[in-house]
């Protein structure tokens, strides 16, 4: 599903220039969860924004679902995004003048979904998160738990090949952070690809595989024994 | 661009800070408003104006006696003359591409009631004239006839009056033809009446003279065969202003005045004054467009810089809407059309109220009469019209510059702003 080699990124910083990404190779199969850890600065973050094509490459290969992401203009990226990827943030990123429904057929409107289709599908993927009769609501009127289930949905609602996850349980409570996790399991469990970027150990290890980044480069790659959320969750 | 998310989208931006929008549809509809004050009262100027010459042939010069200021053969300077009626045939002799010569006569408004009809009196002018005149001058007969060329020869004693003469002289429903009023101890009989093509201006004097044969009144008036001052129109084709130095020039070797004796004729050159007119019209709409323009892009400005600070209010947002996959054209886009509709809406917010006030200072002019040299002003079909393609224009210009700062702003830093 995805697939990286030898890939570098540095940032200028003035004069001087950040080494972030000393090249990475990495690949990810169809159905995975993979956790990518490591402390602040290890390039974590930056992984997940060139994957996102939020950030583009320096050198290196990226190819996701065959496809050779290179020479991206701002329309293509877009394009790519909106067909292939679905983000969910640390600070969920809901727009915060439309409500639940709307901000899940957010995705859906730039695909020139129709209306109506529009509105059924995104209700749907808002009953699949358990957030069906909060769908006419603000953003400001949902818990924190709550806007990361309508981020979810909306990530779902365009059916991508990967889900993006940068921090998702970072800004909660750890009841609510299992809450989400549990939910990301079950997308999980029914085939989609998943990525999450977390520092913490313990959401790590609910995941199928986790990668540790530290100064750039991949320094523990390994497949881990599932902890299930659902088990916290009552 | 008819996409109904797209307009719900721009309504909930606009109407999500309602002050600030106002207050920044104000700076365009301000300017607009002003446009369009500024193009009406340029129109109504013109109409007043152009109401004054009209009928009256603009093709034409009056030309009068003064005192010579050279000698000529024997004769000295400081010399009063007057032209003869000679000298009519002369010009149209001599100057073949004019239309009408009228030689004219005058007399009244200066010593007292001239006319008397039983117990009512009246001060007005009185012209001895040739029948030509009435179509020199923006009057038409309204009742009766006018001087004809039968009265000339037979130098009969009739009059052709104003209506506010018959207004001040005679009861409502009396009579006008077939009467005599005595015009300085002499009878005349009223052949009819004129009144004036335009009804505005004038006011006191308007329709208020009496029009004669000029051989009556060169009679009666004891001014033998002279000429108090003629009025001359050239034929279409030909501008009297060219014609001008050749109709000089033969009077003055008629009446021996030295051909360099540029103070000895007075003239006025209607055809002049007109074209000088009409220039002005040109040069005030410019200054209407002019000063327009520049309120208006003032808050051309004000627009720009509030999509400005929208776009920085919500950079995140596009930030967002970038990450699920928007197309920056369409954010560009979406940017562009919330600022031409802002535009849009508040110009004809302006519009219209300039077209109220405009209607509402007709209403007063109609309310307190005719106002001199201004008269029904008021803004075409063509003038809102452009005015509404100066207003797309300008918001595409305010949307622009926001528009790119949108979208050049990468998804991943507009997604770090807080």
């Amino acid at each position: 599903m995805i697939k990286i080699e030898n890939l570098h990124k540095s940032y200028k910083m003035g004069n001087n220039s950040l080494h972030v990404l000393k090249g990475i190779n990495f690949s990810v199969e169809e159905g995975e969860l993979v956790a990518i850890m490591g402390s602040s600065g290890s390039g974590k973050s930056t992984l997940l924004n060139i994957l996102g094509m939020l950030d583009l490459l320096d050198e290196g290969s990226y190819t996701l679902d065959n496809v050779p992401i290179d020479n991206l203009t701002e329309t293509k990226a877009a394009n790519y995004r909106n067909k292939f990827l679905g983000f969910v943030f640390q600070s969920f990123n809901l727009i915060n003048y439309k409500n639940a429904m709307e901000n899940v057929a957010l995705p859906l409107y730039y695909q020139r979904v129709g209306r109506k289709e529009r509105q059924e599908k995104a209700l749907k993927y808002l009953d699949q998160v358990g957030l069906k009769e909060w769908a006419t609501h603000l953003p400001s009127e949902l818990s924190g738990g709550q806007k990361q289930r309508v981020a979810i949905a909306r990530a779902m609602a365009a059916e991508p090949k990967v889900l993006l996850a940068d921090e998702p349980t970072g800004a909660l409570d750890s009841k609510t952070s299992y809450e989400v996790m549990d939910l990301i399991q079950k997308i999980n469990d029914d085939g989609n690809t998943i990525l999450i970027v977390t520092h913490e150990p313990d959401i790590a290890e609910m995941c199928k595989r986790v990668v540790h980044l530290k100064d750039g480069v991949i320094i523990e790659d390994k497949k881990v024994e599932q902890v299930r959320a659902a088990q916290y969750v009552q | 661009m008819f996409n109904k998310d797209r307009w719900i989208e721009i309504l909930e931006v606009l109407s999500s800070n309602v002050w600030r929008t106002v207050a920044t549809a104000f700076g365009v509809g301000w300017g607009i408003f002003i446009l369009i004050i500024l193009l009406a009262a340029g129109q109504g100027l013109e109409n007043g104006i152009r109401q004054d010459f009209n009928g009256v042939a603009t093709n034409t010069m009056f030309m009068w006696t003064e005192m010579t200021s050279i000698p000529y053969e024997g004769l000295p300077e400081g010399r009063y003359f007057n032209f003869k009626l000679s000298d009519v045939d002369l010009l149209k002799r001599g100057v073949p591409e004019l239309e009408i010569v009228s030689p004219r006569n005058s007399m009244g408004q200066s010593q007292g009631d001239n006319v008397i009809r039983g117990t009512e009196t009246g001060n007005y002018r009185v012209y001895g004239d040739y029948p030509e005149i009435i179509k020199q001058n923006s009057i038409y007969v309204a009742k009766g006839r006018f001087i004809n060329y039968n009265d000339m020869p037979k130098k009969r004693k009739v009059v052709v009056i104003g209506d506010g003469i018959r207004a001040d002289l005679y009861e409502e429903d009396e009579e006008v033809l077939g009467t005599y009023l005595k015009i300085n101890g002499i009878n005349f009989m009223v052949i009819g009446t004129y009144k004036e093509k335009s009804d505005n201006g004038g006011g006191q004097n308007s329709e208020r003279a009496i029009f004669m044969p000029f051989t009556t009144f060169s009679q009666a008036f004891n001014r033998a065969d002279n000429v108090g001052w003629m009025a001359i129109t050239a034929r279409d084709g030909s501008s009297i202003s060219e014609l001008k130095d050749k109709i000089l020039s033969v009077v003055k070797q008629s009446r021996k005045v030295h051909p360099n004796d540029e103070r000895a004729i007075g003239y006025f050159d209607l055809y002049n004054q007109y074209q000088r007119v009409e220039s002005l019209f040109g040069a005030l709409k410019f200054i209407a467009y002019f000063v327009g323009i520049l309120v208006l892009l003032s808050g051309i400005i004000g627009v720009s810089n509030i999509m400005l600070i929208v776009i920085k209010e919500r950079t995140k947002e596009i930030g967002i809407r970038r990450a699920l996959g928007e197309d920056p054209w369409s954010i560009r886009l979406q940017i562009l059309m919330e600022s031409i509709f802002l535009t849009i809406i508040s110009g004809m917010v302006g519009i219209i109220f300039g077209a109220l006030s405009i209607f509402g200072i007709n209403k007063l002019l109609d309310s307190v009469g005719p106002v001199d040299m201004f008269l029904n002003p008021s803004v075409s079909v063509g003038v809102i019209i452009s005015a509404l393609t100066i207003l797309i224009i300008s918001g595409l210009l305010a949307g622009f510059i926001p528009a790119n700062s949108a979208i050049k702003v990468r998804p991943i830093e507009a997604l770090r702003t807080e």
